[in-house]
């Protein structure tokens, strides 16, 4: 006999319980920094209440790539080839320009086979969430290095690297991503924090997630371990995320706190941790990348934030709707225009 | 109007004394990067305007400057418009290939050079007509630095007095390709055409047979390049996603897409664009976000050759197995990789029908003609979205970069039909969906629309093992129930697809198959064997891969199928091979050529008569 009611299950602000959100059941292995990342994606987009069936996922191959089967199974999937995706997510959000897209590769998808679109997504200002999951190796063939290997990063077999590695974040903040952040996966606050942000960017967000592979990258003498991040990561920040749908209004202590004000009217609220970061000052972003590499930290939070570029769907001039399902009699001009053409070749 | 004396004059010994009318070729051989297309384009639009059948086809090297080039123009009062392989009129301006271009003539043959070149100390069996070209430029173009550009608007002066164009039409063209906005430069030319003219009426006797007569064979038609036809049939069937990589011979076909689609497919109240046409850094990248937008419903479509094809060999294989709509037009050039760029060939007719690892097949249309290319383009797009697949678009360099006779385009008369997309209300009535489940037995899905507003829309695209829900799967039977469906489907494409043209006659034991601008010189050859040989043949023309069941009949109805194509590997054949049982295999022969020029008949009928041994 039932003699009190279940509480009632929290719902967001579009009346979607957490379960909307969800995916299949994750095949990766326990402890994968990946499926962490896919709970944080589930938390923000029910958080921020966006309709899952609004949204589109975009992998290529890897690891990483399997994730988005891991949430939001309400939204369109598209597990495309490896080091593709990019191209796939542009092609669909210039389709579909209201889509919302968002794209998970990994360190190999995106580093190595994939830098060319990478960096072409990039010149373009996809308006997407990029996520690298990033761990160093490639795990699906057992432990490869990957292109974003630390120098002097060693494998479980004693390989050592000797090739520069490269910085996804150094990429994406000169060739043109006008949202970049770098975080870790075991930092739970600070990811849900920028994933936020990047939902309400319009613009192409990047963000680069060391992300440890528990089973071939997280051992002593790994830079992408759990364990290496523990005591190398800086917070450049601690951040806090207001979004515009809440009405709340928060004491700052002045000189304490940069704001950045996000297309839809949420705000990020970067508390300076030890140094003054300014997010908009570009050199001075590549500067702390740089500085920090040579001296074996990771520096984590908002890199590099631009709000005045065009993304790419707004410099074609568009029309408004989706061009994918413009209707015949404005995509087929009439009988009179190829008699004029006709006419023109006579 | 002007007018010629046709007087047979012949200096030639035991040459024929009949004027040849109407039947001809003319070759010019200039410098890459000389100015030479304006006077060639007005040249053959001059004779198109006097009512005779003309073909064009620019010989051109992969250089923007310096490399020798020829254009060669047939008149045909018969209206062939295969390449002639034997030249009658030479126009030799490059001193570096005219010993050659003269030494390659039959005699007979006409030469108008440049008058330094000497070239009339080289044969005696030739009419030789030396113009002093510097020496006539200058003083109708004071201005010395436009003289290189517009000195070789001399030989259309020359050429129309020596064959009897008249100088109103050459007027007319000239007008026409210089339009309105650069009637100064109109005039500058034309006063180069006729001091030409005017050099040769005083200073030429004509002693060649060639001339030319107005006919009425090219009224209503226009002149159109493949690739321009291509474009327009993109645009009429609602072309939405455009994605390119440069790369000739298909750059033009994007270029004159993007100038239609601005002239006419931008929205009147708005001033925006109903289409997106994008640069992709590579064809990778095109082919993905081709795929990726007709994913999202669009109507998308990339244009490249056969180094593009081959790269997009992955994607292919992906959007085959995930079954996503997408249009590849390939202009195809001389292979194997770089190859010759900017030479003719059909060379990927077997790589592209099996484009991509794995059991993977791809349906592919042969236009012939700009009218094809045009009605092909929109076929694609309806065949691709109806039967979620990639649909190729095999032209070529010589069909889609010269300048064609053709009738003018139909428009479509049925309405875009966007294949089975499930809707909002589809979904309501329905309750959910299976994405690859075989509901009308044709192995035909039904797919949704990412952004459809409804929870029950999505499903999960990939190009790994999934079963009829879209699940991931390694299950044997999954796998072989959904590439058992695929096949199933290519056959729903092949009762679908454009039918071949057929002339049987019902008497003949031999019969010719091609695909593609082959057509015309097999159809030349067709009259050559009939008339030099008493062959009657049959002919049957495919438009589409997989090949109508129309093909197997035809071959079992003649003892000998002579395939022809531009290729040295057969390829076309060898897709015959891989449907046909033995008993048919061996009825084929094979034709081909695969020197880089546009097919001749001469080729095609010498090759049929020695395996005939006629």
């Amino acid at each position: 006999m039932a003699t009190s009611t279940a509480p009632p299950k929290k719902v967001n602000r579009i009346g979607l319980e957490v379960s909307s959100y969800k995916g299949g059941r994750t095949t990766l292995c326990a402890g994968c920094g990946h499926n962490a990342i896919s709970e944080r994606i589930i938390e923000c987009f029910f958080e921020m209440g966006i309709q899952p069936w609004t949204v589109a996922k975009f992998s290529g191959i890897g690891c990483s790539s399997k994730s988005p089967a891991y949430f939001l199974n309400l939204a369109h999937g598209f597990n495309s080839v490896h080091g593709r995706a990019p191209s796939i997510a542009t092609g669909a959000i210039l389709a579909s320009r209201h889509l919302f897209g968002i794209t998970v590769s990994g360190d190999g998808d995106t580093a190595s086979i994939g830098i060319g679109q990478y960096i072409h997504m990039l010149r373009r200002n996809i308006r997407q969430i990029y996520i690298i999951e990033n761990n160093g190796v490639y795990g699906l063939t057992k432990g490869q290095f990957s292109a974003t290997a630390d120098l002097g990063a060693k494998l479980k077999t004693g390989v050592v690297n000797d090739m520069t590695p490269i910085d996804c974040c150094v990429e994406a903040i000169q060739l043109g991503a006008t949202l970049v952040a770098r975080s870790f996966s075991g930092d739970k606050r600070q990811l849900q924090m920028i994933l936020k942000a990047a939902i309400a960017h319009h613009g192409l967000s990047i963000i680069d997630v060391i992300s440890p592979c528990v089973t071939f990258n997280d051992h002593e003498g790994s830079t992408k371990s759990y364990a290496y991040m523990k005591e190398h990561e800086e917070p450049l920040h601690d951040l806090d995320f207001i979004p515009y749908f809440e009405d709340i209004s928060v004491e700052i202590a002045e000189g304490e706190v940069r704001e950045i004000v996000l297309h839809d009217g949420s705000k990020l609220l970067l508390k300076k941790l030890g140094r003054d970061y300014d997010p908009g000052d570009k050199l001075n972003a590549l500067k702390t990348l740089h500085e920090s590499e040579q001296q074996g930290h990771v520096v984590t939070g908002i890199l590099y934030a631009d709000s005045s570029r065009k993304h790419f769907i707004d410099q074609l001039n568009l029309v408004d709707e989706p061009l994918g399902t413009l209707p015949e009699s404005r995509t087929r001009p009439p009988r009179e225009v190829l008699d004029q053409i006709m006419e023109e070749l006579r | 109007m002007s007018t010629i004396e046709l007087s047979p004059v012949s200096s030639l010994r035991g040459e024929s004394d009949q004027p040849v009318v109407n039947d001809f070729s003319i070759q010019v051989a200039t410098v890459n990067g000389s100015g030479s297309q304006t006077a060639n384009t007005v040249l053959m639009r001059a004779l198109f305007q006097m009512g005779i059948p003309v073909s064009g086809k620019n010989l051109f090297p992969s250089n923007i400057a310096g490399l020798p080039t020829w254009f060669t123009i047939r008149a045909s009062k018969q209206g062939y418009i295969a390449r002639k392989k034997e030249i009658d009129f030479l126009v030799a301006m490059n001193a570096e290939t005219a010993q050659e271009d003269v030494k390659k003539l039959d005699p007979g043959s006409a030469v108008v050079y440049d008058e330094p070149l000497k070239l009339n100390a080289l044969r005696s069996d030739l009419h030789f007509y030396p113009v002093p070209f510097d020496k006539l430029v200058g003083p109708v173009c004071p201005e010395a630095r436009l003289r290189k550009l517009v000195r070789n608007m001399i030989y259309d002066g020359v050429v129309a007095n020596l064959l009897g164009v008249d100088m109103e039409e050459i007027r007319k063209a000239l007008l026409k390709q210089f339009g309105a906005k650069k009637a100064k430069a109109a005039e500058l030319n034309w006063g180069v055409v006729a001091a030409g003219h005017d050099f040769a009426s005083k200073n030429l006797t004509k002693t060649d047979r060639f001339a030319v007569e107005r006919m009425n064979a090219t009224q209503g038609k226009i002149i159109v390049d493949g690739n321009a036809a291509t474009a327009l049939g993109a645009m009429f069937a609602g072309v939405t996603v455009v994605t390119w990589y440069p790369i000739t011979p298909s750059s033009s076909l994007i270029e004159s897409l993007m100038g239609y689609l601005k002239r006419f497919r931008i929205d009147q109240e708005t001033g925006k664009a109903t289409f997106a046409v994008v640069q992709g850094e590579d064809e990778l990248a095109s082919i993905g976000m081709v795929i990726g937008a007709s994913w999202a419903g669009a109507r998308a479509m990339t244009a490249t050759s056969g180094p593009g094809i081959s790269l997009m060999s992955e994607f292919a294989g992906l959007a085959y197995y995930a079954e996503v709509p997408a249009v590849i037009v390939d202009v195809q050039r001389v292979g194997p990789s770089t190859g010759l760029p900017t030479r003719t060939m059909q060379g990927d007719l077997l790589s592209t029908a099996i484009l991509s690892h794995g059991d993977t097949k791809h349906p592919m249309l042969f236009p012939s003609s700009p009218r094809e290319c045009f009605r092909m383009a929109i076929e694609a797009f309806d065949a691709a979205e109806r039967f979620q697949t990639p649909v190729f678009v095999m032209t070529d360099l010589d069909l889609g970069m010269n300048n064609w006779m053709s009738d003018p385009f139909e428009y479509p008369e049925e309405p875009i039909r966007r294949g089975k997309v499930l809707s909002k209300e589809d979904l309501d009535r329905l309750g959910g969906f299976a994405r690859y489940k075989d509901v009308d037995g044709d192995g035909v899905g039904y797919r949704t629309l990412p952004g459809t507003d409804h929870p029950a829309a999505a499903y999960f695209t990939r190009g790994s093992g999934h079963n009829e829900r879209a699940i991931y799967t390694e299950r044997e039977d999954d796998y072989m129930n959904n590439m058992d469906r695929l096949a199933r489907k290519f056959e729903t494409i092949r009762a679908h697809l454009p039918a071949p043209h057929i002339d049987r006659k019902s008497k003949a034991r031999v019969g010719l198959v091609c695909v593609g601008t082959s057509r015309y010189a097999t159809e030349e050859s067709r009259d050559q064997l009939r008339d030099e040989h008493g062959l009657e043949t049959s002919y049957l023309r495919l438009k589409a891969y997989p090949f109508a069941p129309e093909l197997a009949d035809f071959v079992h109805r003649h003892e000998r199928v002579y395939v022809v194509e531009q290729n040295r590997d057969a390829q076309l054949l060898a897709l015959m091979r891989l449907e046909f049982d033995p008993e048919l295999i061996a009825r084929l022969r094979s034709v081909r050529y695969y020197g880089g020029l546009p097919l001749d008949a001469r080729t095609v009928t010498d090759e049929i008569v020695r395996q005939e041994g006629l």
